[in-house]
């Protein structure tokens, strides 16, 4: 069942604003009107999150990480493209000295939710370190959940009974998010983190100290929420594991894809269409095996008129992967950026609704909704393009 | 000549001080470290010509009806949406949904362009608008298109490989990509090289240029050749291929009533 | 014998002013309701059936046919049908036979079904002008694939089940050479054939004058097993085990003997003029286990086509399902109370089974709680009127519809419901030779190939609202549809939230 385990203070309608205790005004974010937050019976049924935004990304495939300044400066060049609703980053590589750790970034609605969570934490997980993630006071953001930063293994005898560590940490990440009211677990990945609000880029960035990290994958992304008002957990990039998403458009098949996620176990509690792509990424590359391109095959498939023309091999593997994928089948418009532990994957929809430029320089490689975000960083790339629908580009990490 | 530095500014200034100097009868205006910024030339008027230093951002030359724009380097999305009149030269590649609506004017384009480029362009009465670009195009070129003049080279054909990450679709890079000219019903299209019928739109027919069209397509090229330095000649030594509508009524059989 | 005290249902007039005698409406009434009277036609009324046959085929437009009047009195409970069946209970002390689907005034969920369409944060698409995919493969489906090891081109490892190609989610429901005529069979294999869908024989054996369309045909073995041999198996593209029937779920049928001329009882491979009686269930089917035998019997003797279940949507139609699918079923089809019937009592078609839009949604819903929604497609078939009904069908989980009145009513049928006396004037539901020669396959089946290009527009302008450009992302997607007038408990059911939400 659904319940509503986000509270005012997560969202931040009006900034500057705390909402009233116990509000029912027309804002909520209740996935039925019977949910436990304070801002039940708002009669705001929401179902997903429609996002109008700009999203950049960088690589650098020899691993030199890079301060996050730059891909601030990127995403604030597409300022325009958000709302100030919301604003958020992920990177890889900032955490080496805790990198065989889960990282779980955890916002707390309340302080007092904080102990329910670590309870389950403590009693499933060896934990290495716990603090709170480094903010600075910012004027624009006077309020902002408890966000709290674990380093963490899953403790040997949980993993007795054969289940795989990675499923493991899904289900424990799936259990907050659907079963503690007022906690969210919104990064969860070895060695990377997402740092995420509502805010413009700008605020977010300075919020979280963005420039005190260094990665060598950088994504990023504003937001231009249009079905209700942002809430700290909606903006992107949306992650679970060491994938991290972020996304520009509309999941119009969001309806199948959820349903069909659900049948796998994954509990889409996030209110949001993105969640469904981090999820499918899972499924398909670490549960199914699919290899990354295989994977992009299935969520933006080739037309049948391309397929038919394809030759016996190809034809036979692509028309398999519809078959069994066809309701992973991300439709609607869409550009996709998914980092991950071994590099950064750009991807748009079948027929290209939705914008994004690739650029390179030297090992960096820049995806972003305009290219003149590429520009503001690497003013003089070696080779531009616009990738073509349905094909991914996809970076890795050199060995 | 006058210049503006629109290094760190924001669109909305930056567009008030084109449109000042516009206003004040400056016939050359240069724009200096152009990055990002949307709408400029938007709904100008008046004869003056602007050259930009930078990527300018989308919805650039939208409701044009004059001006003409020089981009010296790449530009991005959405550029001549239902332009009126003016010139657009663009020294780079260019990107998606290009010309939508365009009732007149001309875009030259010397690189490439994304998706959706021409659609639903239109003549009427004297005003014919003219899309020129130099190397390829995406899938959906010059779709629904009701009037004008589009014209496809393919210059660089050649060395056009795939970049890297991307992973091309066999035969590598396409001179024009799929659904060519689907729900075409007026206007003309020029492609320098051989066209599929397998890619374009039911709407149209795939034919061999007449004598009519070989000068109506010099006449085009005579001033995008003179934008870019090249030769009309060079130009013209590889075969064209015309793409018009069978029907100005594709659909009369889809209703019933 | 006194007349009968059943009032006439429909009064037949002639404008005796306008006729000219060309005895037209003599020739095409299948149901004698005119005579010659030697200066002019006569009516019984009695007979009529109102299917309009006449009405079309009279030059003059001199003839109506209009509800009798003289009904009894109006009552909200004790309705026309019920006093009239009474009636005729009472004379013949026999069950009172009915054909299509039910006509009773049952809540239809479709009608309180609405589909979603994009505004401005996603754009919908032109169907017109950009790829619109409808292609639909009814099939089990493996729930993830495997790619061999190793550098090059990728090499799929998965063995892929068998599977039906169709060009969009619409086949043709089963009808029977026997319950309808062989040129309606082949309005619907022509038909079929050219629009890349399926018909299906029912269980009547396969002609062969359908051999030609073998491709586009599924087979079906009920519990009569007429016409079923080791070619007749191997004949279609696919199999289909009838249990039941949304008309008349747990009921066997019965044509009988005069309806089984030649042609018939050869397709039948039984002798002419025997009745062809289907037992109510499949006497070597007692339980699931044993419909499991019979499908891997069937798969056995194909060398593994795929096999379909046909089960009527009745209360537990979900576990059924479940069943069936566990069973090795690589397609359900699920009949509603709706569907249609060559002959079924009355009180049978109107009050036994649930609507195929629970159905859909029970067994969608159930599969998928299961994890084993991949394993086997669901054809929702029982009531499905127009494209609309379709696309809502696949929203709530359908891979595909199956449509037969639809079909039917292109070749002239005007659902007046008397299928079951063999006098179809239009030549459909009938095996006398002078009716069934009215129906040119040819002809008919142009027209049966404009319904289905039609419906084809239709969904590919839905899906286009809806800002999708594939079938599979419309199946299933509940989250498109909303309901309106439905109450909290059924809105619930159907996993589809109420308007405004």
């Amino acid at each position: 069942m659904n319940r509503d385990k986000r509270n005012a203070k997560f969202i931040s309608p009006y900034i500057g604003v705390e909402p009233l205790q116990g509000a029912s005004g027309p804002i909520g974010r209740n996935k039925n009107t019977q949910g436990g937050g304070r801002l039940q019976g708002a009669g705001f049924d929401f179902q997903k999150d429609i996002s109008g935004c700009g999203l950049t990304g960088l690589i650098s495939k020899d691993k030199k990480r890079l301060s996050g300044s730059h891909i601030v400066k990127s995403l604030c060049l597409m300022n325009d493209r958000g709302n100030g609703l919301g604003a958020g980053y992920a990177a890889y590589g900032i955490y080496p000295d805790f990198k065989d750790f889960y990282a779980f970034h955890v916002m707390y609605d309340d302080p007092s939710i904080r102990f329910t969570a670590e309870d389950l934490l403590k009693s499933n997980y060896h934990i290495e370190k716990i603090e709170e993630i480094p903010t600075s006071p910012v004027k624009a953001i006077p309020i902002s959940p408890l966000l709290v930063r674990y380093f963490i293994k899953p403790l040997k005898e949980k993993l007795a009974g054969g289940i795989e560590e990675a499923d493991f940490v899904v289900n424990t990440v799936m259990k907050i998010n659907s079963e503690i009211d007022g906690a969210y677990v919104f990064s969860s990945g070895k060695n990377m983190g997402a740092f995420k609000g509502v805010g413009n880029p700008k605020d977010i960035a300075d919020f979280f100290r963005i420039d005190e990290y260094e990665g060598y994958i950088w994504t990023a992304h504003t937001r231009f929420p249009t079905n209700t008002p942002g809430w700290w957990g909606g903006a992107h990039p949306f992650t679970l594991l060491d994938w991290s998403i972020v996304h520009n458009g509309e999941i119009s098949s969001y309806g199948i894809n959820k349903r069909y996620l659900e049948m796998y176990g994954y509990k889409l509690s996030l209110l949001t269409d993105t969640e469904v792509v981090a999820y499918l990424l899972d499924l398909l590359i670490r549960r199914h095996g699919l290899d990354i391109g295989a994977a992009c095959t299935a969520l933006a498939a080739p037309f049948w008129k391309n397929i038919d023309a394809m030759d016996g091999a190809q034809k036979e593997a692509v028309t398999a992967l519809r078959l069994a994928y066809g309701s992973a089948l991300l439709n609607g418009p869409f550009s996709i950026l998914f980092g991950h532990s071994r590099g950064l994957v750009g991807i748009n929809d079948r027929i290209k609704l939705r914008p994004l430029v690739a650029a390179t320089k030297d090992a960096m490689v820049y995806m972003a909704s305009e290219e003149s975000a590429i520009r503001e960083i690497c003013p003089k790339p070696d080779r531009v393009w616009a990738p073509r629908a349905g094909e991914p580009v996809v970076v890795e990490l050199k060995d | 000549m006058f210049d503006i530095d629109a290094k760190g500014v924001r669109f909305g200034e930056l567009n008030a001080s084109i449109r000042e100097a516009v206003a004040r009868g400056e016939k050359e205006i240069r724009v200096k470290h152009v990055n990002g910024q949307y709408y400029i030339g938007d709904g100008l008027r008046g004869g003056a010509v602007i050259t930009i230093e930078g990527v300018p951002g989308n919805d650039l030359a939208a409701f044009m009806d004059g001006p003409t724009l020089v981009i010296k380097d790449n530009a991005q999305d959405n550029i001549a949406n239902t332009m009126n009149s003016g010139r657009i030269i663009i020294h780079g590649h260019a990107g998606d949904v290009l010309g939508y609506g365009m009732r007149g004017g001309r875009l030259h384009i010397r690189g490439d362009v994304g998706y959706r480029v021409g659609i639903h362009m239109k003549g009427v009465k004297k005003q014919s608008p003219t899309i020129i670009v130099g190397g390829t195009a995406g899938d959906f070129f010059g779709e629904y298109m009701a009037g004008g003049t589009l014209i496809l080279l393919g210059l660089d054909e050649k060395d056009a490989k795939p970049p890297e990450g991307a992973q091309p679709l066999e035969g590598g890079h396409p001179l024009v990509g799929d659904y060519l000219a689907t729900g075409m019903h007026g206007g003309v299209i020029y492609i320098r090289g051989e066209v599929d019928k397998k890619q374009c739109g039911a709407e149209v027919g795939v034919m061999e240029l007449d004598a009519e069209d070989i000068k109506a397509l010099k006449d085009a090229l005579i001033p995008y050749c003179a934008d870019f330095g090249l030769k009309l000649e060079d130009v013209m030594k590889k075969g064209f291929k015309k793409l018009i509508p069978v029907s100005s009524r594709p659909y009369g059989n889809l209703y019933a009533y | 014998m006194f007349k009968s005290l059943a009032p006439p249902e429909y009064l037949a007039t002639i404008d005796q002013v306008k006729c000219i005698r060309c005895k037209r409406c003599i020739q095409n009434c299948g149901w004698s309701v005119y005579s010659w009277g030697g200066d002019k036609v006569v009516i019984d009324t009695q007979k009529c059936v109102k299917c309009l046959r006449c009405y079309h085929y009279c030059p003059e437009e001199a003839i109506e046919i209009n509800d009798n009047p003289v009904k009894f009195k109006n009552n909200a409970y004790w309705g026309f049908n019920h006093i009239r069946n009474l009636k005729r209970q009472s004379e013949t002390g026999g069950i009172p036979l009915t054909g299509m689907g039910s006509d009773q005034p049952y809540t239809i969920l479709f009608d309180h079904l609405l589909i979603d369409a994009c505004q401005v944060t996603n754009p919908s698409i032109d169907p017109l002008r950009e790829p619109m995919e409808l292609r639909t493969y009814l099939g089990k489906k493996p729930s993830s694939v495997e790619f061999e090891k190793g550098g090059g081109k990728p090499k799929l490892k998965t063995k892929m089940p068998p599977q039906i190609k169709l060009s969009m989610p619409v086949i043709f429901s089963p009808m029977s050479f026997g319950s309808i005529s062989l040129n309606a069979q082949k309005v619907l294999a022509i038909a079929a054939k050219e629009c890349g869908i399926l018909m299906n024989t029912g269980e009547g054996g396969l002609h062969e004058d359908l051999l030609p369309y073998k491709d586009s045909i599924i087979v079906q073995v009920a519990s009569g097993r007429f016409g079923v041999n080791p070619d007749y198996l191997n004949a279609g593209v696919a199999v289909e085990i009838k249990i039941g029937q949304g008309a008349k779920p747990g009921i066997g049928g019965h044509l009988p003997g005069e309806k089984i001329p030649l042609e018939v009882a050869r397709a039948r491979m039984i002798p002419v003029g025997t009745d062809a009686l289907s037992p109510a269930p499949q006497h070597d089917i007692y339980s699931i286990e044993d419909l499991r035998q019979l499908i891997y019997a069937i798969k056995e003797a194909t060398n593994y086509k795929p096999v379909s279940v046909k089960i009527a949507a009745v209360h537990n139609v979900a576990a059924i399902a479940s069943g069936v699918v566990r069973a090795g079923a690589d397609i359900i089809y699920l009949d509603g109370f709706r569907g249609g019937t060559g002959a079924a009592p009355a009180i049978i078609r109107d009050h036994l089974g649930i609507p195929i839009e629970h159905a859909i949604a029970a067994v969608d819903d159930r599969l998928r709680q299961e994890g084993i929604r991949n394993e086997a497609s669901i054809i929702a078939a029982g009531g499905i009127r127009s494209s609309a009904d379709a696309a809502k069908a696949i929203a709530l989980g359908a891979d595909s519809v199956a449509i037969a009145t639809a079909a039917l009513i292109t070749m002239g049928c005007t659902v007046c419901g008397k299928c079951y006396t063999g006098n179809c004037s239009w030549g459909i539901t009938t095996q006398r030779p002078e009716l069934t020669a009215r129906l040119d396959p040819e002809i008919y089946a142009e027209r049966l190939i404009n319904l289905v290009h039609a419906w084809e527009h239709e969904l590919k302008e839905i899906l286009g609202a809806l800002g999708i450009n594939a079938i599979e992302s419309l199946r299933g997607n509940r989250e498109r549809l909303r309901g309106i007038g439905l109450d909290a408990e059924t809105l619930d059911i159907l996993g589809v939230k109420p308007a405004g939400r």
